[in-house]
């Protein structure tokens, strides 16, 4: 393990939670101060995040800027970060999308506004805790908490229906989590007391213990990714979040659910994945087709990208669970492949889902509606948008070039090795993701300027732009150029499949 | 080498940022100067690479840019594969783009009136238009340069998005943005094809890329793979049929081919640059630079012989019933890139790469001929409200006559060449499918020059049916319109005449395109050529040049001598009339069958599953019964202190006893 000169993690965590503390100190009163607080914080934690990608050293699978203290020492619970290729990419990812969201919601919000800005700087350290906590009781707290500035955040700013959104929102996932408990503690007997997620991996279980381990990991993650059948809490959920909310959702906690899947799932119980893959790989495809079919039936811009994000995280869950269809087939060859896409489609889903939220709020905050049947035209109105929004939308949709093609090509590759009718199932996003996603450019972007509120639109100003180009780049980097994702990735990744391959 | 490649597509793709980004700064003169500059620059070197290559002096190239990620081992790379066959088409994309730039400046001129009034979309239009083409042209060379099917899907799926873009160009219009998404979506059901087939070389051969693939193919070529069941396949038969999906989608081949006449709501200069020169014979590459594989699977080659057979014949029917110019033109498109499918399919790849060629330069013309008709006729493309536009536009009828010509196979024109090469082709073929093709290809060559000629008699000759207005400013086009006519006609008429021979008999495509000497029919044809001249006098002793006769008297009967009998024909033959009024019924098929079905679908998983099943039964359901849960147990609590008591008494019981008698 390499251990780290000073506490990068932590100050990636706790700076933000500090910046939300003053922030809420100043209070709504001091708005101004408040808000450059919080801007500067997330700026600051962002610019602190990018040290880990100067300071990480690939080609080593070891968790890397460890830190090691005890915390409950009674129940030998310690205080235990680090970051390896899987999650290094994800907590910069956090720190990016979170100062995204902050610039984006710059006096967009009138209401509490620093209990706003100080739930996104708490929710940033949180999940980068998720990321980097290596030991088990740690990451449940964080995994918990995660959910209380998000509950507020569609509690308080969300829209008409948000209470029936938030309780179901929260009871979803904290049922999820407490089934994750029960399975950690029972973990930490069979590793001999010890909460180090990384002892868990290699422990002799038998296959029905397992199993049961499985499922509970499985109820804590599914619903976090969300797969189907209990990802009904994500439409509403991003229907009555704020724009800023939805980003975060999107582009970050339903990441929390695939990363539960590799360092979890597959790594402590890889026997059970392996007898279970059926089922993963049968609710993978579920998503990537059943939810392409039902986002294509949506007015709602929100819902269609909630829709749309449960199909393109049934790649994440396919491009996991079906290594061990291919090691069948292939003997190895390709197994890599299916993870890395996993891995990459969830960096990519990042950026086109928050871009794609964001644009919705764009939208949105100009005519205060969803709907797509209000729009059409908007492309007359608004030139410069319309190319982001198209752009955006491509990517989406898979295009080779931007992101959003990288991962999907990489699983869909890699499910041909395994079974050819997984490899066709998949591919139906070639033809289903367009078809969803062009459609809302066609209603929304094209056609005649339909009402006099589309008429009277402005086109994005400076901060927009900023935010919008910022993410367009991101796409369109990883998409002409994933070399270096993917060798930050690779090594971790190969450790992954050792570590699997072993307990089999 | 490498940087003259680079360099190559590099220039187009500097000109589309330019002038789509900088639109506003550098204005419409700065766009349309510096894109057709940089796509000048392009053919210039491209010019240059093709005659090196063929002078011997530059060797064919078969490079890495950059790798676009390692995984496992395998590199996905983008890189240059230069050979004859790709600075052929390298010289050609440029060539035609060319032209079409120079002519967009004349035809996009009044382009503001396309807009509506305060589109802000409207201000930037004609600079976005040019970025676009420009952005296509960096695409295109990109797919004909690749060295590998990363690449490949790369930029087929690049060139796609700018289609999409352009076809949806005047988005104001529903028409439009009808066709667009239509056009992208079709071509994706394509792209699933050709996207399966890369997973399926991906896994049985090791690499993506060209040469290696090929290889790996040729060692093993009898490996198999099972799909349905226990049935075997072979490995390269179901890697070359999805790839030629993709080629289908692209191609515009039955049943995938409804995209392309919608696609003519498109500015005219990218129907003729995209949807008939360059993008839409991407299939017609990929097949050839495929030959390698292809030579070695006898049933895929059957498949594309008989998709591009009935192509070829069916489609260029219901182009004799169209009015719309453009539309005509498009079925026109369609048949011929049937001709170029049909020339694969009997291995004769030379043969449907030299019509590619020809059909490029003679299409555009056909296409920017068609465009100057309609700038004359105030943007109206129905042929029933023209005639007699001879007397008004000498350069264009002139011109549109030699790419009529050239389309219908005058001897001599370079259309004659390249088609009778093909027909001959498939007579000496003895593949599967070709007896059905032969017949398909003759009865083609008639329908051929009877639509061409429909649409000449009644645009140019007889009697003036346009509106008084329209006729009082009919003049010719302005010369950023006629010079490019003029341009294109030139190889319209002479290319076939001196590529002939190296092309279709000689070794020019040795090394880019192989075949295996049994499939050989070019190579048996061959043994007869003794050159363009003999290959002419051939002509009159087979039967296409008759049948191309007969389709040019009939029109000239039909629509010059008795103008009066087509309506009698069509009331006559309704039914027939009726079916291809309805293009056999495909476009139904997909809107209401696939589409419809799909929505349906999806409407039923929306509002049953996912509402009443899910949410309904199971969460909210599940919220209810703990609601009711609550409401009980909440009767239980009395508040009364003895109750409590009671029932933590009961409790203990009940557990000290499971502890004692239970747990054993």
């Amino acid at each position: 393990m390499l251990e780290s000169s000073w506490p990068l993690l932590s100050l990636l965590i706790w700076l933000p939670i500090l910046g939300a503390v003053v922030v809420l100190a100043l209070g709504d009163d001091r708005e101004e101060q408040g808000r450059i607080v919080a801007l500067g914080t997330a700026a600051l934690t962002f610019l602190f995040s990018l040290g880990l990608i100067t300071g990480f050293q690939s080609g080593t699978a070891a968790m890397q800027f460890v830190e090691l203290r005890s915390w409950v020492e009674a129940l030998n619970v310690n205080y235990h970060l680090g970051v390896d290729g899987i999650s290094m990419p994800l907590v910069v990812l956090t720190t990016f999308s979170t100062l995204l969201v902050l610039i984006a919601s710059w006096r967009r919000i009138t209401v509490k506004p620093a209990l706003f800005q100080a739930c996104f700087l708490m929710l940033n350290g949180i999940m980068v805790g998720v990321f980097s906590a290596l030991d088990a009781i740690l990451f449940y707290v964080f995994f918990e908490v995660m959910l209380v500035p998000m509950f507020l955040l569609i509690g308080i700013w969300g829209g008409a229906n948000r209470i029936y959104a938030t309780i179901k929102f929260f009871l979803y996932t904290f049922i999820g989590s407490v089934m994750m408990l029960v399975a950690l503690v029972y973990l930490q007997f069979q590793a001999g007391g010890s909460f180090h997620i990384l002892d868990f991996y290699g422990l002799d279980l038998p296959l029905n213990a397992q199993i049961w381990l499985f499922i509970a990991f499985l109820m804590a993650f599914a619903i976090k990714v969300p797969m189907w059948p209990v990802h009904t809490w994500l439409p509403d959920a991003h229907v009555q979040a704020p724009t800023g909310g939805s980003v975060i959702l999107a582009a970050i906690m339903l990441k929390i659910g695939g990363y539960g899947f590799v360092r979890f799932s597959l790594p402590v119980v890889p026997e059970a994945s392996m007898t279970l893959d059926w089922l993963m790989i049968a609710l993978s495809l579920i998503a990537v087709v059943y939810i392409g079919l039902v986002a294509m039936m949506q007015q709602d811009m929100k819902k269609l990208i909630a829709y749309s994000s449960i199909a393109h995280m049934g790649f994440v869950t396919l491009g996991f669970f079906i290594i061990f269809a291919i090691a069948d087939r292939t003997g190895g060859s390709g197994m890599l492949l299916a993870l890395e896409g996993g891995m990459v489609q969830m960096i990519s889903h990042g950026f086109i889902s928050a871009a794609m939220f964001l644009c919705v709020g764009v939208l949105y905050d100009r005519m205060h509606t969803r709907e797509m049947a209000h729009y059409g035209g908007v492309a007359h109105r608004m030139p410069v948008f319309a190319g982001f929004f198209v752009l955006f939308a491509m990517a989406n949709a898979g295009l080779p070039g931007t992101s959003g093609f990288v991962g999907e090509f990489m699983v869909i590759l890699a499910a041909f090795q395994a079974n050819f009718w997984y490899a066709f199932a998949a591919a139906t996003t070639l033809i289903l993701g367009a078809a969803y996603t062009l459609w809302m450019v066609r209603r929304v972007m094209y056609g005649e300027v339909t009402s006099d509120d589309v008429a009277k639109l402005e086109d994005v100003d400076r901060r927009e732009l900023l935010v919008l180009a910022v993410l367009a780049a991101a796409v369109l980097w990883l998409g002409l150029y994933p070399a270096p994702l993917i060798e930050i990735m690779e090594p971790s990744l190969e450790n992954l499949l050792e570590i699997v391959a072993a307990g089999l | 080498m490498k940087t003259i490649y680079l360099l190559i597509v590099l220039f187009p793709l500097v000109g589309a940022l330019i002038a789509g980004l900088l639109g506003s700064r550098i204005g419409r003169e700065g766009a349309h100067w510096v894109t057709s500059l940089s796509v000048g620059i392009s053919f210039a070197l491209s010019l240059l690479v093709l005659i090196g290559l063929m002078a011997g002096w530059v060797q064919p190239f078969n490079g890495t840019v950059y790798t676009w990620m390692v995984s496992e081992g395998i590199r996905f790379e983008v890189g240059f594969l230069v050979d004859n066959l790709s600075a052929m088409m390298m010289t050609v994309v440029t060539f035609v783009s060319l032209m079409v730039h120079v002519y967009t400046i004349g035809y996009m001129s009044h382009d503001e009136e396309n807009w509506p009034a305060g589109s802000l979309a409207g201000v930037n239009a004609y600079q976005r238009f040019f970025s676009y083409i420009a952005l296509f042209t960096f695409a295109m060379l990109m797919l004909v340069m690749s060295n590998n099917f990363l690449q490949l899907f790369f930029a087929w799926e690049a060139v796609g998005l700018v289609s999409y873009l352009l076809i949806g160009f005047w988005f104001n219009r529903p028409t439009a943005v009808f066709a667009n998404l239509k056009a992208f979506l079709v071509n994706r059901a394509g792209d699933f094809g050709l996207l399966l087939g890369i997973g399926a070389v991906l896994f049985y051969f090791g690499s993506l890329d060209y040469v290696e693939v090929f290889a790996a193919a040729e060692a093993d070529p009898d490996r198999t793979m099972s799909i349905f069941g226990g049935a075997e396949w072979k490995v390269v038969t179901v890697a070359g049929i999805l790839l030629f999906i993709g080629a289908m989608g692209k191609s515009a081949q039955a049943p995938l081919h409804v995209w392309l006449p919608d696609s003519m709501e498109g500015p005219t200069p990218i129907s003729a640059l995209i949807h008939a020169a360059t993008m839409v014979t991407a299939g017609i590459f990929l097949v050839a630079r495929m030959s390698p594989l292809y030579e070695l699977s006898e049933v895929a080659l059957s498949f594309i012989l008989v998709i591009g057979a009935f192509t070829a014949f069916f489609m260029g029917l219901i182009g004799l019933v169209q009015n719309d110019i453009k539309r005509v033109v498009a079925y026109s498109t369609l048949s011929q890139l049937g001709y170029m499918v049909v020339a694969l399919g009997v291995s004769a790849y030379a043969a449907g790469v030299f019509h590619l060629m020809t059909h490029a330069f003679f299409k555009a013309l056909l296409f920017l001929g068609a465009g100057s008709v309609i700038i004359a006729m105030h943007h109206k493309q129905d042929m029933r409200e023209m005639g007699g536009l001879k007397q008004y536009m000498p350069v264009t009828y002139w011109t549109m006559l030699l790419g009529t010509l050239a389309l219908i196979g005058f001897p001599g024109f370079s259309g004659f060449f390249s088609k009778d090469a093909i027909i001959e082709a498939v007579h000496a073929s003895d593949r599967a499918g070709a007896g059905f093709a032969y017949l398909m290809v003759l009865l083609g060559v008639f329908v051929t020059a009877l639509y061409s000629f429909r649409l000449f008699f009644m645009v140019f000759h007889g009697e003036g049916r346009m509106d008084h207005h329209t006729r009082e400013h009919l003049q010719e086009s302005p010369r950023v319109v006629t010079v490019p006519l003029i341009l294109l006609a030139v190889p319209s008429v002479l290319i076939g005449l001196f590529t002939i021979g190296p092309m279709v008999f000689g070794g020019f495509f040795d090394g880019a395109i192989f075949v295996h000497r049994a499939n050989d029919v070019l190579a048996y044809l061959g043994q007869d050529y003794t050159g363009p001249f003999g290959f002419i006098a051939h002509g009159f002793v087979t039967p296409p040049l008759y049948l191309a006769a007969a389709g040019v008297a009939t029109a000239w009967f039909l629509y010059i001598k008795r103008p009066d009998l087509p309506p009698v024909i069509q009331s006559r033959l309704r039914p027939l009339h009726a079916v291809l009024e309805n293009k056999y019924g495909f476009d139904d098929l997909y809107i209401k069958g696939v589409a419809g079905g799909s929505r349906a679908l999806g409407g039923f998983f929306s509002r049953v599953t996912d509402a009443r099943l899910i949410d309904g039964l199971l969460v909210n359901g599940t919220a209810r019964s703990i609601g009711w849960a609550a409401g009980v147990m909440r009767r239980l609590q009395t508040g009364y202190l003895y109750h409590y008591a009671f029932v933590m008494i009961i409790g203990l019981v009940v557990m000290l006893t499971w502890f004692v008698f239970g747990a054993r």
